[in-house]
């Protein structure tokens, strides 16, 4: 396996560092004897209604003067009970509710539900399907990874990365739209296949991308890796270690910042990601930079996927062909009698699942996205429909986390644990 | 779901317990052997504890564990050095409906081994309550409040067992259960008037961060006395 390290181009400014540890605010400077103005514990509300907070997130934060003592964070303002609505769906009519999870990378989400539901199954897809799944997946990490990076700039007073990562997420929107017909809602994938091949010259279309975003993410780099006031934000704010990253149930860039490689694409694979050449970024500090550092790298190497996918795509049909489970082509269904029944029962009644219980876990753009279906003996409809939500288990370490830092510490670390309340609250 | 929603304050009152409850056993579980290293040190140690496994989908290996023995029995899977299940990934709760019981599943993870475990407690609706495995893993936190909140499963010993999804003071029941209607069980009428009759005064005080304490009962009062403050 290749080495999994991140070349920290930047080194600690060892006058930042007071008894072997990271000051929690950095830039200020600690010879001032600042008169002791008295200050009083206050309780306030960070949203639900606050940019700062990504979405609607209320942090009912207690104050001594401006130093967080505590944090309580207060979720379910974008609760839409998709699991419950799920177990009254067929199996593809869930595909359009896992993409409203997260809108931020939506084609992630609906690979792993199907990716889910075909393994309960035994189902096994097309080889051109996997790698076209794997592109999608991959072109969204960068997606997904482009709007934390664009808004946590923002949080920390950086506008310009904010917007050259939307210049760049604005050409995968148009290569969502051009695959999937819509921008944001993908609903690209089936069970047993995807909704619609490649698009003639969609390739062409990613490979412009390819090599038009690696230059933008190198300005980015350059605007904010070396940036002091970015370093001063963000290096030793929210640190956590490796031993509690894991119990705390951190996955993603989040726990391999904190110098855990655990990877779902190395360690449990899937689609033959143990055959692609990455390497996964791994932090040492688990503060706030090095998640930054992460994501930074996790794009490059997601730049590679991409090129290697590209490289290996191979002919052949996207979706598997059993009319059981893949719908019939419309001339079919329009001329051939058996074509049109097939497309009858597989609209009217769905596709009938074995007994049993699964659950796959895929490596998101926030950390382990788990699905988790269980079925009865033929059922057309989960018995349950579980999603292991990443976002919702990283934040839940966000009081750990924020204790004894500033306000404004607090929103560059709720920033850089990469949240979607769409997915928080499902 | 073919259990008959209940609608209205009578299925309030009567609590989540389905009605036709007939005890038939859920997802079969099926004795033999097993693959997975973890299987065969289960049951050497804790024999009647382990009330079966399978294999399913393929590859995953489930565990039915006695629910009065659970906190033993993943004690030992996250401590003994032969099992290190270090991460708890999730824990969810599976309702069939029909009166069978609810489950509770953990998915655990090994690191170090790099080994996958499904563990599952079915609770019968008349216990549903479970030991709490926040002391071994941290992220069981939320997700147990999680199922508290949309299956009704009390988990002894946490530390702030709390509804987390749903409002502290939510009164139709709990959302994923298979007795509970698709569109709440009040009426869009009685939805409403609850919403306008909320003090809203009351969701931003210091009282709401009291962890472990009771839920804000902002319906106490009778809708009448409600009425005519408004």
């Amino acid at each position: 396996m290749a080495t999994r390290t991140v070349e920290l181009e930047v080194g600690r400014n060892p006058e930042m560092v007071i008894d072997g540890r990271p000051a929690l605010s950095p830039l200020r400077p600690f010879d001032v004897q600042e008169p002791d103005l008295g200050t009083e514990e206050m309780l306030i509300n960070i949203g639900p209604q606050h940019p700062a907070t990504h979405g609607v997130l209320r942090l009912i934060c207690e104050l001594d003067g401006e130093t967080v003592m505590s944090v309580t964070p207060d979720i379910g303002f974008l609760h839409s009970s998709f699991e419950k609505l799920g177990e009254y769906r067929t199996w593809n009519q869930i595909v359009p509710l896992t993409d409203r999870m997260d809108y931020l990378a939506p084609l992630i989400y609906n690979c792993a539900y199907v990716m889910a539901v075909e393994k309960l199954m035994g189902i096994e897809v097309t080889e051109r399907c996997k790698v076209v799944r794997v592109i999608c997946m991959e072109l969204d990490r960068v997606f997904g990874h482009l709007l934390w990076l664009g808004t946590t700039a923002i949080d920390v007073g950086a506008f310009t990365p904010f917007l050259y990562a939307f210049q760049q997420r604005e050409k995968i929107y148009e290569l969502h739209e051009s695959l999937t017909g819509a921008r944001i809602t993908t609903s690209a994938t089936r069970v047993g296949g995807m909704m619609a091949d490649l698009p003639e010259g969609w390739l062409d279309g990613l490979l412009d991308f390819l090599e038009e975003f690696p230059k933008t993410l190198a300005e980015i780099d350059r605007l904010l890796t070396g940036n002091q006031i970015h370093i001063g934000r963000t290096q030793g704010v929210g640190v956590i270690g490796a031993a509690d990253a894991i119990n705390c149930g951190l996955t993603g860039p989040n726990l391999r910042a904190a110098g855990v490689d655990y990877d779902v694409r190395k360690d449990r694979p899937y689609y033959d990601y143990e055959t692609y050449d990455f390497e996964v970024p791994v932090g040492e500090h688990g503060d706030c930079y090095d998640r930054y550092l992460c994501r930074m790298e996790e794009m490059r190497q997601s730049v590679r996927i991409l090129h290697q996918a590209m490289a290996r795509l191979p002919a052949g049909p996207i979706n598997v062909e059993d009319p059981d489970i893949s719908l019939p082509s419309k001339t079919d269904c329009m001329s051939d009698m058996e074509s049109m029944i097939h497309h009858f029962k597989l609209i009217t009644e769905g596709i009938p699942a074995p007994e049993g219980d699964c659950y796959m876990a895929i490596e998101g753009s926030k950390g382990e996205l788990g699905m988790y279906v269980v079925a009865e003996e033929g059922g057309t409809k989960p018995v349950r429909w579980r999603i292991r939500p990443p976002s919702f288990v990283n934040l839940s370490v966000i009081p750990r986390l924020a204790e004894g830092h500033l306000v404004s510490d607090l929103i560059m670390i709720n920033a850089s644990l990469d949240i979607v309340l769409g997915e928080i609250d499902r | 779901m073919t259990d008959r929603p209940f609608s209205g304050l009578d299925a309030v009152e009567r609590g989540p317990l389905p009605s036709d409850a007939s005890a038939t056993p859920s997802t079969a579980s099926l004795d033999g052997t097993s693959d997975h290293p973890s299987v065969a040190g289960l049951k050497g140690r804790f024999g009647d504890a382990i009330q079966g496994h399978r294999l399913t989908a393929g590859d995953q290996t489930v565990v039915w564990v006695d629910p009065s023995r659970s906190l033993e029995t993943l004690t030992w899977l996250k401590d003994d050095p032969g099992q290190l299940y270090d991460m708890m990934s999730d824990v969810t709760g599976v309702d069939y409906g029909n009166g069978r019981p609810v489950e509770v599943v953990y998915q655990m993870f090994s690191t170090t081994h790099k080994r996958a475990l499904r563990v599952r407690c079915k609770l019968p609706l008349d216990a549903l309550e479970i030991d709490s495995v926040v002391g071994l893993w941290q992220s069981a936190n939320w997700l147990e409040r999680e199922v508290y909140d949309l299956f009704g499963v009390t988990f002894k010993g946490h530390p702030d067992l709390r509804r987390i999804l749903m409002p502290q003071d939510y009164a139709e029941g709990y959302p994923l259960r298979k007795d509970f209607p698709l569109r709440g069980r009040f009426t869009r009428a009685e939805q409403t008037r609850r919403a306008l009759a909320q003090d809203v005064g009351r969701f931003y005080g210091a009282e709401e961060l009291v962890e472990g304490g009771e839920p804000q009962q902002v319906f106490a009062k009778p809708a009448s006395e409600a009425g005519e403050e408004r």
